[in-house]
């Protein structure tokens, strides 16, 4: 009706406006729109959304403040998209001006402006935040020590934002809490990496995509979650449809089934038996597959401890033992600590010691494992029979055995053929995965045996799902466990390293990094950490289990602070609010899945008074002197030692007890090196409101106009972080170069980038290492590169560490059950992912109409025949509860999700349909990654 | 007054239910009163609305036909022309604007416009010959009065206009002027409503003559009898709304059965 | 004046006055129907016989349980009281039960048009037909979208990908939308989810839409296609050239000599 009067109105208006002044009025505005499209500023940048790194080009308009993003598109020169987009990318003009951004600090306060834990949320300057930050991280230090102060990392940092936090974090406050939420993404594949290879990151890049023959998706749906990889596979496929085959093997169907040649539709968890199914095919039917040369050259075959847990909560934990977890959930939980050895896994278990109606007595994750001869690996694949798999991983019950029987065969055959190149792509089905970390080492395996690895057009290939989860948190090491370019906190010299570069005293960094982001939730739900601070993730909508750290959060004595765009559930559990600068309000740098580093300008000045993350740690440091944190420290949760006291170190360094972390992290002499200079065509024109401040003059944390560090923040920090990298297989091009090119995959070795890592046609560093034995390849990597040995059942403790230059690992791991099965209360699989339209948590895209439009809540897809037998309605309301919680959804029958009976899938971006309050926290015990695939839960009509 | 108030509760209680159903899910009387169902079975249907489909070219459904006859046979049996004062919403309106148009008095003032009853029933006509000719419900296409008790129900859009527009005209141009000359269903309910039982009865020994009773009725027409003779109103056009009645301080005009066996 | 001329002269006088209140009272009506690009329910009879059946009592929006169904007010410039829905703002969503059609008295929603063997059968229902703007669509730009594939209730059988390559880029390829007439069923789904800021993919009256091979082809690679033509008949043809007789044509020689 509005509008009807609306259009009646424009209509007489127009009619009006055209009898007043005729037909100058379009002329006059065409030549205007010109006008002010010639003003536009168009300048390269990467989408914000995920893992692909998609190029684009943004377009902004107006002067200072008014400078808005008005357009976007494509690159067609960024090698990875050629300026094509998804619909995310598309709304990337839009991300940034929903009608609720977070524009001024929000505490809560009682009536008299005091922070009151229980209070309402009301504006405060960024002094008074910063104010309060001091006060309760100090008295988390002296709760608790360093281990108390904990921050949500997270793997859409810009580099430097990244480094900033770690060099503060770690450097500053000599704690190890932090962790990214790209923990929760691929935890199990770095962990894979690392064993595998001994250094993170893919050995091939997206170009395997036009050279392979077959694309095999293991537990990953690309067609909406990395669509401009799918079209390129898409295209790859129609540039020839008999050669080139497509397997999607998944829990359900999904989109990536429609192009595929191939489906397998397999028992969650039960992926690391099929992985083992090939691998037996290879071994004991088609021995001659065997690259021998290779696997005598590159190989050794390794096995390590099978009775990890599953990184639940463990029955000496504070909250356990406080009872704060029911009856119901401790079902599930007591499977950390011991276990029955199912049917289902007794064969699997039988090599390695274990047969069915053991109970195997859980003693933890740990990464360690020893050599182990060929024959032990053959005898761990021994139990892998076509039947025995077959009947194991069949997921749809409606389809015949025989028929699977036959997919089994063929995937294998596809895998073996000779001269056939294969590409494994995975993402969170693999890595989600209570025994992730082994499913990614299994991925290796049967490339390898096949040399089928670090080849054009032929490798296993993890995608990430951030845009920087490779880029940040893995290469900046802003994980609990690391530190920059693969160095480990636990390593001495590795913190030697780190502490000469950052010029701080030696021992200052703690050495224990075991606060990974799941443990930081419990640890605050156990009274130790007392100060947490979100930076760029949603922890309290994204981890499983959620009720449990809600509750921590508001109910408990603690400090939690969000920095956020927009008001999610995490802002929203918070004591403190503080508006960042989003995503191209910021210079910044991404690195995606292939290695590739792209750098943006910062196109426009923030918002209201938001401002950078990286602003924000560095203000915080001003705040924490040397006396007040690099005292000694008593041993304090997961550190058994104490923490000496450095401050004679730094006073010989010529630091003074009141000398800031500022000073010394971030206002160094080497920082100031970095000038700004607006004759520097890589600055000139731009803002930066780090260096200059800007025209907003917004009050800083010290009550007065910011107006600026003096110096080229975001240039210093990428250059000192670079500097790690560089001649140690990770480096990277210099800052301006970066602004020259479409990204660039590392390591870059006299600017040239490389493709295939390992191989010594490709990678400067395998040439450099194979020199002399004329190799084709090396795995150069240098973690747990010397091994004792033993078998299947457990190392030799006599035996010597041999060392293993070059060589990469072949692991014994068997199939397992996950922690919780359905059973007869709660007889259905829940699985959770995402859907194309709405990034993670949906903070940005659901306030973009047109994708909330699209997708505006989440559906719970469900097989028509469950939704009959638990009488529940298309379109019907209805509970999805496990032993955790419970959310309502809509059922969904039909459409893009179709899983057999006996799964439903929920995707968990919707805050009105909060999955993770049913999911279970359980996690790869050796990579800490949460299992968002599994749990089991009942569903009834609502 | 207590007429006034049961016409009222049963026109704003009608739709009130109405309401219920389509906006609450309190299913009692469901959909509106061109068509609806009763407790959840039994149909109910406007019958000139039935007329106008079955002349348009619609095959009638057993659904709409006991529909249709139920609301028949109970106003032509029973109720007579009471649609008009007791259900239909739009009587509300007129009758807002013709006490107004007595208050300000306007039809003392106003050289009366000379229009004919008959109108009506012309109109009535046209509903159907237009129905058969153009294959549309012709009337229902356009009627205020559905436009009215649908949009109170399912949402007015520019409806309010319409309502405006006979507000006015009953008040600015000819008193009664919809309900008493224009309407075609009123006029549908004067045909049917001819012979039903439920009538006012008029004792002229009481009568004072002082045709209080005249000035409020809207088919004045039908009190021809008043203080003349003692007898039933029996004109179909009686919408049997009882002012007569309340206004009569002899208690010379009341609610009587007519007794055809007699 | 006698009375009897009287009367005649005012029964000629309402006549003509009727006649002219049909005349604009038809315009009217005529008018109001016209503007109908607009969805029905599902079951609806053709569009015609609709507006004959439906007694506008809004049963049937009463049962939709999702805000879909709405009746035409004034101001909708549509029939009014009729019930319809648009696509944009809220489409069908394709209930199982589909209870806006038993509800409705008139049989204007007809039951048997949705149902196979008595059983009802929501995806029978031929609300309208999808219709994709191939130049505003950005999956025809090479954009990953398929929004509209995705938001089908029927995906894959309605809607369609049809894959292309990309030749600019050399490496991605095309995924565009192709909607399949005989099983789309008009409920807006797709023009619902669409992302651009107008729908580049429409829910159109199928009536205005299809269009209708001639009865006398026969796809010859298609067995199912005879059933297509059951009413052929071999007909007369007649065109401009032919519309003299034979003898008349030949003893027509004008223009022949000059």
């Amino acid at each position: 009706m509005s509008l009807t009067r609306r259009e009646f109105l424009k209509s007489s208006a127009a009619a009006s406006a055209a009898a007043a002044i005729g037909m100058s009025v379009p002329a006059d505005l065409e030549a205007k729109a010109q006008k002010a499209q010639s003003e536009w500023r168009w300048d390269k940048a990467a989408c914000r959304f995920c893992g692909t790194g998609c190029g684009i080009m943004m377009a902004t308009s107006g002067e200072g403040v008014d400078r808005k993003i008005v357009a976007v598109k494509g690159d067609p020169a960024a090698p990875v998209n050629r300026g094509l987009n998804c619909i995310k990318g598309y709304f990337n003009a839009k991300i940034m001006y929903g009608a609720d951004r977070l524009k001024k600090p929000l505490l809560r306060v009682d009536k008299d402006g005091n922070f009151d834990k229980h209070g309402k949320f009301a504006p405060v300057s960024w002094k008074r935040a910063f104010d309060e930050m001091e006060i309760h991280t100090k008295k988390a230090l002296k709760h608790g020590g360093p281990e108390a102060v904990a921050v949500f990392a997270s793997g859409q940092y810009t580099v430097m934002e990244g480094y900033a936090a770690q060099k503060m974090m770690k450097g500053g406050f000599r704690s190890n809490a932090i962790d990214p939420n790209a923990r929760h993404c691929m935890a199990s594949a770095v962990v894979g990496f690392y064993q595998t290879f001994g250094i993170d990151e893919p050995s091939g890049c997206y170009d395997d995509i036009e050279i392979t023959d077959t694309v095999i998706a293991w537990g990953s749906n690309m067609a909406e979650m990395h669509p401009i990889l799918w079209s390129r596979v898409t295209d790859r496929k129609l540039s020839d449809p008999d050669r080139v085959k497509v397997v999607s093997i998944q829990t359900y169907t999904h989109r990536t089934s429609d192009l595929a040649d191939l489906e397998i539709i397999f028992t969650p968890n039960t992926d690391t038996a099929i992985w083992n199914y090939i691998a037996r095919e290879i071994v004991y039917n088609h021995p001659e597959s065997i690259e021998w040369e290779f696997i005598r050259k590159h190989i050794i075959f390794a096995a390590g401890p099978v009775n990890l847990g599953y990184g639940m909560r463990r029955s000496d934990d504070k909250s356990i033992k406080e009872g704060k977890y029911t009856d119901l959930e401790m079902e599930t939980i007591s499977k950390e600590m011991s276990k029955v050895v199912s049917k289902a896994e007794g064969p699997a278990l039988e090599p390695f010691g274990y047969k069915e109606g053991d109970t195997m007595v859980n003693n933890g994750g740990t990464l360690g494992h020893w050599e182990i001869s060929f024959e032990e690996y053959k005898r761990s694949l021994e139990p892998y029979t076509l039947s025995y798999t077959a009947k194991l991983c069949k997921g749809d019950p409606d389809e015949k055995l025989r028929d699977f029987k036959k997919k089994l065969k063929y995937l294998a055959q596809l895998y073996i053929e000779e001269g056939r190149k294969v590409v494994s792509f995975w993402t969170m089905g693999m890595n989600q995965h209570t025994r992730g970390t082994w499913d990614n080492t299994l991925a290796y395996n049967v490339h390898f045996l096949l040399d089928k690895q670090a080849r054009p057009g032929s490798g296993a290939f993890s995608l990430t799902g951030q845009p920087s989860a490779c880029g940040t948190a893995r290469e900046v090491g802003t994980f609990t466990h690391r530190l920059p370019a693969d160095m480990m906190v636990k390593n001495p010299k590795h913190r030697e390293i780190v502490e000469n570069k950052w010029k701080i005293p030696n021992g200052t960094l703690n050495g224990v990094g075991k606060q990974h982001i799941m443990q930081i939730h419990r640890d605050i739900e156990d009274g130790l950490v007392k100060f947490a601070w979100v930076n760029v993730c949603n922890p309290y909508q994204d981890t499983a289990s959620a009720t449990h750290w809600i509750k921590a959060a508001r109910e408990m004595d603690n400090f939690i602070v969000t920095s956020d765009g927009y008001p999610g559930i995490s802002a929203k559990v918070s004591d403190l609010i503080l508006p960042s600068a989003m995503m191209y309000e910021k210079w910044g740098a991404y690195g995606n899945a292939e290695r590739r580093t792209q750098h943006w300008r910062q196109q426009v000045i923030p918002v209201g008074d938001a401002m950078s993350d990286t602003w924000q740690w560095m203000e915080y440091a001003k705040r924490f002197t040397v006396d007040d944190l690099w005292g000694a420290y008593e041993p304090s949760g997961p550190r058994k030692t104490p923490l000496a006291d450095v401050r004679k170190q730094a006073k010989d360094m010529g630091y003074s007890g009141d000398t800031t972390m500022f000073d010394i992290l971030f206002n160094n002499e080497d920082a100031r090196s970095y000038k700004l200079d607006q004759k520097d065509p890589i600055q000139k024109g731009y803002d930066n409101s780090e260096g200059y401040g800007d025209a907003r003059n917004v009050i800083g944390s010290d009550g007065k106009v910011f107006e600026g560090y003096g110096f080229h923040v975001h240039k210093y920090l990428f250059e000192e972080y670079a500097a790690f990298g560089r001649g140690h297989g990770h480096d990277l091009a210099p800052f301006d170069v970066y602004h020259k090119v479409r990204g660039l995959k590392w390591p870059v070795v006299n600017g040239v980038e490389t493709q295939w890592r390992f191989n010594s046609k490709y990678d400067p560093y395998a040439a450099a290492q194979t020199m002399k034995s004329g190799n084709p390849f090396a795995f150069y990597g240098t973690l747990a590169k010397a091994l004792q040995s033993g078998t299947l059942e457990g190392k030799d403790k006599a035996s010597k560490k041999v060392p293993l230059p070059n060589k990469a690992k072949i692991f014994a791991r068997p199939y397992m059950d996950a922690p919780e099965l359905p059973d007869k209360e709660y007889d259905t699989w829940l699985s959770t992912g995402r859907v194309l339209e709405h990034w993670h948590s949906g903070t940005m895209t659901m306030r973009v109409p047109e994708l909330y439009r699209a997708v505006p809540e989440a559906l719970c897809y469900m097989h028509p025949q469950d939704a009959k037998d638990k009488d529940l309605k298309q379109g019907g309301l209805c509970w999805i509860e496990s032993r955790r919680g419970k959310v309502k959804a809509r059922v969904e029958t039909r459409g893009r999700n179709r899983p057999a009976r006996g799964l439903v899938f929920v995707p968990w971006f919707d805050e009105k349909v909060f999955i993770n309050k049913v999911c279970l926290d359980a996690t790869c015990p050796m990579s800490k990654q949460t299992d968002y695939k599994k749990c089991a839960v009942k569903i009834y009509r609502a | 007054m207590r007429y006034l108030i049961s016409r009222r509760i049963t026109q704003v209680g009608i739709i009130a239910l109405y309401i219920l159903a389509h906006v609450y899910g309190v299913k009692m009387l469901e959909g509106n009163l061109s068509s609806s169902v009763l407790f959840g079975s039994i149909p109910l249907s406007d019958p000139f609305a039935m007329m106008q489909m079955f002349f348009a070219g619609s095959i009638i459904t057993m659904d709409v036909f006991i529909g249709a006859l139920i609301i028949t046979i109970f106003y032509g049996l029973l109720g007579g022309r009471m649609f008009c004062s007791w259900v239909c919403p739009m009587n509300i309106v007129t009758d807002a604007a013709n006490l107004l148009r007595r208050k300000l008095g306007i039809s003392a003032i106003q050289k009366r416009v000379y229009m004919s009853r008959n109108i009506r029933y012309w109109i009535l006509g046209l509903s159907l010959v237009l129905s058969f000719l153009m294959g549309l419900t012709a009337f229902e296409l356009v009627s205020p009065i559905s436009i009215l008790h649908r949009g109170l129900v399912f949402g007015m859009g520019f409806g309010f206009a319409v309502v405006l527009i006979i507000f006015f005209f009953d008040l600015l141009v000819h008193e009664n002027g919809w309900c008493g000359y224009v309407c075609p269903l009123g006029g549908f309910y004067s045909l049917i409503g001819r012979y039903s039982l439920l009538r006012v009865e008029h004792d002229a020994e009481k009568c004072t003559e002082c045709m209080e009773c005249k000035v409020v009725c809207p088919e004045k027409e039908v009190l021809f009898m008043i203080g003349k003779s003692s007898e039933m109103v029996k004109m179909g056009a009686c919408t049997n709304c009882a002012r007569c009645i309340e206004v009569c301080e002899d208690d010379a005009l009341n609610f009587s059965i007519r007794n055809y066996i007699k | 004046m006698t009375d009897r001329r009287k009367f005649l002269l005012s029964m000629a006088r309402s006549v003509g006055l009727a006649g002219i209140g049909a005349l604009v009272w038809s315009s009217v009506l005529e008018e109001s129907v016209s503007a109908s690009l607009l969805l029905r329910p599902p079951g609806a009879l053709k569009e015609e016989d609709f507006l004959k059946s439906c007694i506008k009592c809004g049963l049937c929006v009463s049962a939709c349980p999702y805000d879909t169904l709405k009746l035409a007010a004034p101001g909708d410039k549509k029939p009014m009281g009729t019930p319809f829905f648009d696509a944009r703002e809220m489409p069908c969503y394709m209930c199982e039960d589909i209870p806006c059609v038993p509800v409705c008295p008139t049989g204007a929603l007809d039951e048997s048009s949705v149902s196979n063997d008595g059983i009802l059968d929501i995806n029978l229902a031929q609300m309208g037909v999808a219709v994709v703007d191939s130049y505003a669509c950005i999956a025809f730009w090479g954009i990953q979208c398929d929004a509209c594939y995705r938001a089908c209730p029927l995906l894959d059988e309605a809607i369609v990908l049809e894959y292309g390559r990309n030749e600019r880029t050399g490496k991605h390829a095309f995924l565009k939308p192709v909607v399949m007439p005989d099983v789309c069923t008009g409920c807006g789904m797709c023009e619902h989810a669409c992302i651009t800021e107008k729908a580049s993919i429409t829910i159109i009256p199928r009536e205005v839409v299809m269009g209708r091979a001639g009865d006398h082809y026969v796809k010859g690679w298609d067995e199912q296609d005879q059933k297509r033509v059951a009413n052929a008949k071999a007909e007369i043809t007649q065109t401009e050239i032919s519309k003299k007789s034979a003898i008349d044509s030949l003893n027509d020689d004008s223009g022949l000599f000059e």
